[in-house]
């Protein structure tokens, strides 16, 4: 991307070299985009079975997921990720699905668990046999349950694959 | 006049609210739909079966020794409490007698399931009502506890670490030292709590008055555990009908007395004490000897036994008797690497070079003709049949007996005897429980669950009405459900 020199005001240094005025940062767009987009994953509250546990484990406070800007909203539409904790079954399918739907562009899923992934040991009449037969999903945890540590390598996963998004930063795409 | 005609134009009506499943106070994927005039509750209707799995179907078709890790995933909040549940129940049906030494570790990890559950759901229920503090203080005690049953078990959450007929394996000495000194610790952990929210003003008004059932009301809607002690029971499972080791240990059933909110966080914080008292008892208490029952029929045998030869690095050889050989061909159905050839009706070969050790064919063999030769891999075939005209070493004899025994085991499952049983134990949440209708197979024809979040969740009309919105948060939180038990 060509920079206007002019504009920005060149400095001159010592020995005749002219850098940029300080506090001024070329990077790409993508990169600063994703940058922004993985350091603040915030997933909506919606536990669904075990594993909803052990996701309130890793957001309180020995795990601390706030540390990586990982913060629980309670509303879908302040949220940009859905974490599926727990068994999704025939009854509920519909309902995690109109979560993610309310979730605003960019958003990710991550199935945690080996129900959210597979459907584990419920292989019944009534239990959805994966959350990937309705839903996109990113990142799979799996663990019956996963510990806070499994989930927290799953949401870094989920980090690095943002940071290699290309041209996801506009409307029309 | 003018009031009359006022009405007429601004007619009132009831809302119609709904609310979850996916609500983050609503404890799981519980939904209910509100009828409100105003911001006062008419009409509560609580829909359920948002995680029904089927656990008791699928508990029909597994035998009674498998269907255990289901039961972690009924209650996953105490997993423990809802093993022993199952283990107790069955041992009673079979009528199997467990080691002095398993009944007090089994109240020892039952009370700390018990202390584990209460914890989170002060957590959660502070955190709806409005408290971040306690939520963030719950999870450092929890942690610790979750910490304490990784190191029996290797599991935080779905343990499966009681099991029918005792317990998996021993306490270490370490745990035991390390659980001395969270005991130590625990009630001025619990003051610190109370502290923050026993006398705090917005915590007396959000839980006094709010959601008050009488006694008798309470019996008759079938409530149990600490909900129903709030309103002033003293019924408690551990004390009237006692199983594992709480008839040897001393302790109190707190009760309250308004039955309000506020008298069920009281029992509850209560009853943590209790069981830190008694989690010290039993450790004190704690008989030597064995921990699992010795009865060979419903135990699995030891497994470093079996290992002898079945392991591939313990350089067994498998080798099949020529004069007993019948050319039946089970043991070349049976075998997973298809290393055994033959004709039928003619002596059947090994190829010792695509044998896993896997002991299949020999469990599969009905005629005996199938040898065990320690010692054995990388022989020749004249040299191994030289070898297996002599008798086997009684070691492994012995752990061929082991592993038959538990293919067997595995595969049928100990046979129940005929009839009906219904037996409760007393988990954090109320009374647990199982009811088998047994055939005679060894398999339950069926298997009933009585879950106390159930019954309770179908309480929550009777303590919402008249109530404000915002005390329906209150009342799902007092009541402590748990949607997995409750839809199963």
């Amino acid at each position: 991307m060509l920079i206007d020199t002019s504009a920005t005001g060149l400095v001159t240094l010592d020995d005749g070299t002219k850098i940029l005025p300080p506090n001024l940062i070329i990077t790409s767009l993508d990169k600063i985009v994703n940058w922004g987009r993985l350091s603040s994953i915030w997933p909506t509250t919606f536990g669904l079975a075990c594993c909803a546990i052990e996701m309130m484990a890793a957001g309180a406070s020995h795990y601390d997921f706030d540390r990586f800007g990982i913060i629980f909203r309670g509303s879908p539409r302040q949220a940009d990720c859905l974490i599926v904790a727990g068994t999704v079954t025939k009854k509920m399918a519909p309902v995690v699905r109109r979560v993610y739907d309310q979730i605003p562009e960019p958003r990710y899923v991550v199935a945690m668990g080996s129900c959210a992934c597979t459907g584990g040991v419920f292989r019944t009449y009534s239990t959805v046999q994966g959350c990937d037969t309705f839903l996109p999903v990113d990142v799979y945890v799996p663990g019956c349950p996963p510990r806070p540590e499994t989930l927290l390598e799953g949401m870094m996963l989920l980090q690095e694959k943002i940071r290699k998004e290309h041209f996801r930063w506009s409307p029309w795409r | 006049m003018i009031q009359k005609e006022a009405e007429k134009i601004f007619e009132t009506r009831e809302l119609n609210v709904n609310m979850g499943p996916q609500h983050p106070a609503t404890h799981g994927v519980l939904r209910l739909v509100l009828d409100i005039d105003g911001e006062t509750i008419v009409k509560v209707t609580p829909y359920v079966g948002y995680l029904h799995r089927g656990i008791e179907k699928l508990g029909e078709s597994l035998s009674y020794f498998q269907a255990l890790p289901l039961t972690d995933r009924m209650d996953y909040v105490s997993a423990m409490s809802n093993n022993i549940g199952y283990c107790v129940a069955v041992e009673k049906l079979f009528g199997i007698e467990v080691p002095e030494r398993a009944k007090f570790i089994r109240t020892i990890v039952g009370e700390m399931s018990r202390i584990s559950n209460h914890l989170l759901w002060l957590a959660t229920h502070a955190l709806d009502i409005g408290a971040m503090t306690v939520f963030l203080y719950c999870f450092r005690e929890r942690e610790w506890i979750l910490d304490l049953f990784e190191m029996i078990c290797g599991a935080r959450l779905t343990v499966t670490y009681p099991r029918v007929g005792g317990v998996r394996n021993d306490v270490p000495q370490e745990f035991l030292e390390s659980l001395w000194k969270f005991t130590d610790e625990f009630p001025s952990r619990i003051l610190e709590y109370e502290t923050l929210i026993d006398q705090n003003r917005i915590w007396l008004q959000r839980t006094v008055g709010i959601g008050v059932i009488s006694a008798e009301e309470a019996v008759s809607w079938g409530m149990t555990g600490p909900t129903l002690r709030g309103s002033g029971v003293p019924y408690d499972i551990r004390k009237h009908m006692p199983y594992d080791a709480y008839d040897k240990v001393d302790f109190e059933v707190p009760i309250g007395t308004a039955g309000d909110t506020y008298d069920r966080y009281r029992c509850r914080m209560l009853e943590m004490r209790q069981s830190n008292n008694i989690i010290r008892q039993c450790i004190g208490k704690l008989p030597p000897g064995p921990v699992m029952a010795e009865d060979p029929k419903f135990t699995l045998p030891p497994k470093d036994k079996m290992m002898m030869i079945t392991h591939p690095t313990k350089e067994v050889a498998y080798f099949i008797e020529e004069k007993a050989c019948k050319g039946c061909g089970m043991c070349m159905r049976a075998c997973p690497a298809k290393a055994i050839s033959g004709e039928k009706k003619k002596p059947h070969k090994i190829d010792q070079a695509f044998c896993l050790q896997c002991a299949t064919c020999f469990a599969a063999c009905k005629f005996k003709s199938m040898k065990i030769i320690p010692g054995g891999k990388g022989l020749s075939e004249e040299k191994l049949a030289e070898l297996a005209a002599g008798p086997m070493p009684e070691e492994i004899a012995k752990a061929a007996e082991h592993l038959v025994r538990q293919f067997e085991f595995i595969k049928k499952g100990p046979k129940a005897p005929e009839g009906e049983l219904y037996v409760a134990t007393e988990v954090p949440k109320g009374e647990l429980g199982f009811y088998f209708v047994s055939d005679g197979s060894g398999k339950p024809f069926r298997m009933r669950l009585r879950a106390p979040s159930f019954i309770h969740a179908g309480c929550l009309p009777r303590l919402c009405v008249g109530h404000l919105v915002a005390d329906v948060i209150a009342a799902i939180g007092t009541i402590d459900i748990v949607l997995g038990e409750c839809d199963r």
